[in-house]
């Protein structure tokens, strides 16, 4: 077809006298613009230009309460990936399944005294930044909350959020006012016997009972944990439970107080406000979580994908405001709420945070602690 | 020529019985896989790990020691409480299990029989959890606590108590002891009660001497399946003892997926399987001595 007669059809289109399929078909203009997307994919849409490139699903492996699920529909409305979610109660327990092996993990959401073991295992891979455009290192309030995820100066893991292990309070039955470790497990020997829940995990349980004497939250002393084990043989008989899963015990008022993580007691405070959320003024477990990639991944794209997507401060600003934990990520606070900023729970006060401990490797493999956990559990 | 016939007829017979080998052996193939696959190299596996050693970082790491086993003693309380819970249990549900069954069997209408029946099964159609979360709810503080509060008996505490664990127990276990025990009383011959009474037998000495004997071994029965698989029980301890009350299976939990001390746990595991063997078998020597030797081979 020469350039006279392309005006010509052009023309008879413009008038009407032909339809735009038979004007795309005579002229090679509708193969032309079909060949041209197709190996443009990006010019398509989203859905099908993704689709071939990440796949049709990817494994998500997280904590209870942990992601706001209308992301994960906008996710997959976006990119036609579906998340398939899997929950932990303990990074032990996370860690000993892919261990394992064989578990199909895509992404993972380690808290930060496990990477280290992952890394020197050889189970996460290191991140490729230019698959996470939305990642940005300088944005980051506190180095504290993003170097775990470094390790040998390589980045394994970005940045989820951070958070506290203090202890919940029902102040319509507990009215002593407690500020400290002390009081919490005087108040569960005493006035407030067979009401106080502890977590199914050693790091916090025995942590906290080591820090009614004021000793390190990763205290691998052997002196030290024998007190700690002491303390909470002794205590057992006045504990309502041993469980991570507290919630339902509190609202249901069997238990008054409750060792718990901060945006469980965001999450109960927003259901009753009689929750008081108390951080131990001798100090405790300050914590942050990332998102990582196994070795391996059957879904390597579509978890690079799904880390980024989660990153992206609007995104991740939602997910905020469904789990009640704070971010580190300076872009995301910028978006958040006045009330969500300012709120004592998520963003406590310097003089709290200030004698918090972060957790260490050390003390997730220590069999000392795993030993007195079962005695402790089966006294 | 008879000498002929004989030969042909005993080759063919030969054929056949060769062909008779090969279907049993084709039959009884996919039973053989199962197992081996299913069941001995897991137990290998087993056995190859207690003997090793915890890899720093946990895990396993290949060695050949009896440390593990030699360790046994530190899981000694969660065994304990496997021990006098698990047969303790077992009592319970034969003791609650065996008048339902009589009734079920002896007294309820044959018209009613089969709908009592299915209201035995009928909580099995819905997943165990979410009955056990029931009886959380129930159990709990907003629950008979509530309801026992409201007439003035104060400060009741039932969750989380070895008592909750037990009505977890006998409550998930009952149908497994309540339906070997309905099949005996219901073979027994109703004629045998008469003959008893004929020959001046009260009541209870007819269920003394004709029904408890001739229920035996749905009783064996009953007694060997809730036993077996409460040994093994994590979910209800779990549950309703709020992790304070701690069975070997609560153990071995925590040892594999918590301190990642995979030989100690195989160590566990394999000890759990031996005493399970031996209780078994000697309770199978009891029971077939002095209650017959058929009732083993019930089984």
């Amino acid at each position: 077809m020469d350039r006279k007669d392309f005006i010509k059809q052009l023309r008879r289109y413009q008038k009407g006298s032909i339809s735009r399929r038979h004007f795309l078909g005579v002229t090679g203009l509708g193969t032309a613009t079909a060949v041209l997307a197709g190996s443009m994919p990006h010019l398509l849409t989203s859905r099908r230009a993704y689709a071939q490139d990440l796949g049709d699903q990817v494994n998500l492996t997280t904590w209870p309460d942990y992601h706001e699920v209308k992301n994960f529909e906008k996710f997959t409305a976006e990119t036609g990936v579906k998340i398939n979610v899997t929950v932990f109660g303990s990074n032990e327990e996370m860690f000993a399944k892919l261990k394992a092996g064989g578990t199909g993990w895509d992404v993972l959401v380690p808290t930060n005294y496990t990477i280290e073991t992952y890394v020197g295992e050889d189970m996460f891979e290191e991140l490729d930044a230019a698959l996470l455009p939305n990642y940005a290192p300088a944005s980051y309030t506190d180095p504290r909350f993003t170097e775990a995820g470094n390790v040998g100066g390589k980045t394994y893991a970005v940045h989820k959020d951070w958070g506290t292990t203090g202890y919940v309070i029902n102040s319509s039955k507990v009215t002593e006012n407690p500020t400290s470790w002390k009081e919490f497990w005087d108040l569960t020997n005493g006035a407030h016997a067979g009401r106080t829940m502890v977590h199914d995990y050693q790091l916090t349980t025995i942590g906290n009972a080591l820090k009614y004497f004021g000793y390190s939250f990763n205290s691998n002393d052997e002196k030290e944990l024998a007190e700690a084990e002491k303390l909470l043989i002794d205590s057992k008989p006045n504990l309502f439970a041993i469980n991570s899963d507290y919630k339902p015990s509190l609202l249901n008022g069997d238990a008054y107080m409750s060792v718990c993580w901060t945006g469980d007691a965001k999450q109960l405070k927003k259901t009753d406000p009689a929750f008081d959320y108390v951080l131990g003024k001798e100090g405790g477990e300050i914590w942050a979580d990332f998102y990582a990639v196994p070795k391996g991944a059957p879904h390597r794209a579509a978890a690079y994908a799904l880390i980024n997507f989660l990153l992206e401060p609007h995104v991740n600003a939602d997910e905020v405001l469904f789990h009640g934990y704070p971010v580190a990520d300076k872009r995301v606070i910028d978006l958040l709420p006045p009330e969500i900023v300012n709120d004592p729970i998520m963003y406590p006060a310097a003089e709290l945070l200030a004698p918090l401990e972060f957790g260490a490797a050390a003390t997730l493999t220590n069999p000392a602690r795993a030993e007195i956990m079962a005695r402790f559990k089966s006294a | 020529m008879s000498a002929g016939t004989s030969a042909i007829s005993e080759r063919k017979q030969a054929v056949r019985q060769q062909h008779g080998r090969w279907l049993t052996a084709l039959l009884l193939a996919p039973s053989v896989i199962w197992f081996f696959v299913l069941l001995i190299l897991p137990l290998i596996v087993v056995v190859v790990y207690s003997v090793g050693v915890r890899a720093p970082a946990g895990g396993y790491q290949a060695a050949f020691t009896f440390d593990n086993y030699l360790n046994l003693p530190a899981r000694w309380a969660a065994f304990r409480n496997t021990l006098t819970l698990a047969p303790l249990g077992t009592l319970i549900c034969l003791l609650a299990g065996y008048p339902l069954a009589y009734f079920l069997a002896v007294k309820a209408s044959a018209k009613w029989r089969v709908l009592l029946l299915i209201l035995v099964i009928v909580p099995f159609w819905t997943s165990f959890l979410i009955r056990t979360y029931a009886w959380i709810f129930i159990l709990g503080g907003r629950g008979i606590p509530a309801l026992l509060d409201s007439i003035g008996i104060e400060g009741v505490r039932l969750i989380n108590t070895p008592f909750s664990v037990m009505c977890g127990i006998v409550y998930a276990y009952l149908p497994l002891m309540v339906f070997p025990i309905y099949v005996s009383l219901e073979k027994l011959d109703k004629r045998l009660l008469e003959a008893s009474e004929d020959l001046g037998a009260g009541p209870w000495a007819t269920f003394r001497q004709i029904t408890l004997p001739l229920s035996a071994p749905g009783m064996i029965t009953g007694c060997m399946l809730v036993f077996i698989l409460l040994m093994g029980e994590y979910l209800i301890p779990q549950m309703l003892g709020g992790g304070k009350v701690f069975f070997i299976g609560n153990a071995l939990v925590d040892l594999f997926l918590q301190s990642l001390n995979w030989p100690y746990g195989s160590a566990c595991a394999m000890a759990l399987v031996l005493i399970m063997l031996i209780t078994v078998t000697l309770y199978l020597r009891a029971t077939s001595a002095t209650g017959g030797r058929r009732d083993a081979s019930l089984i």
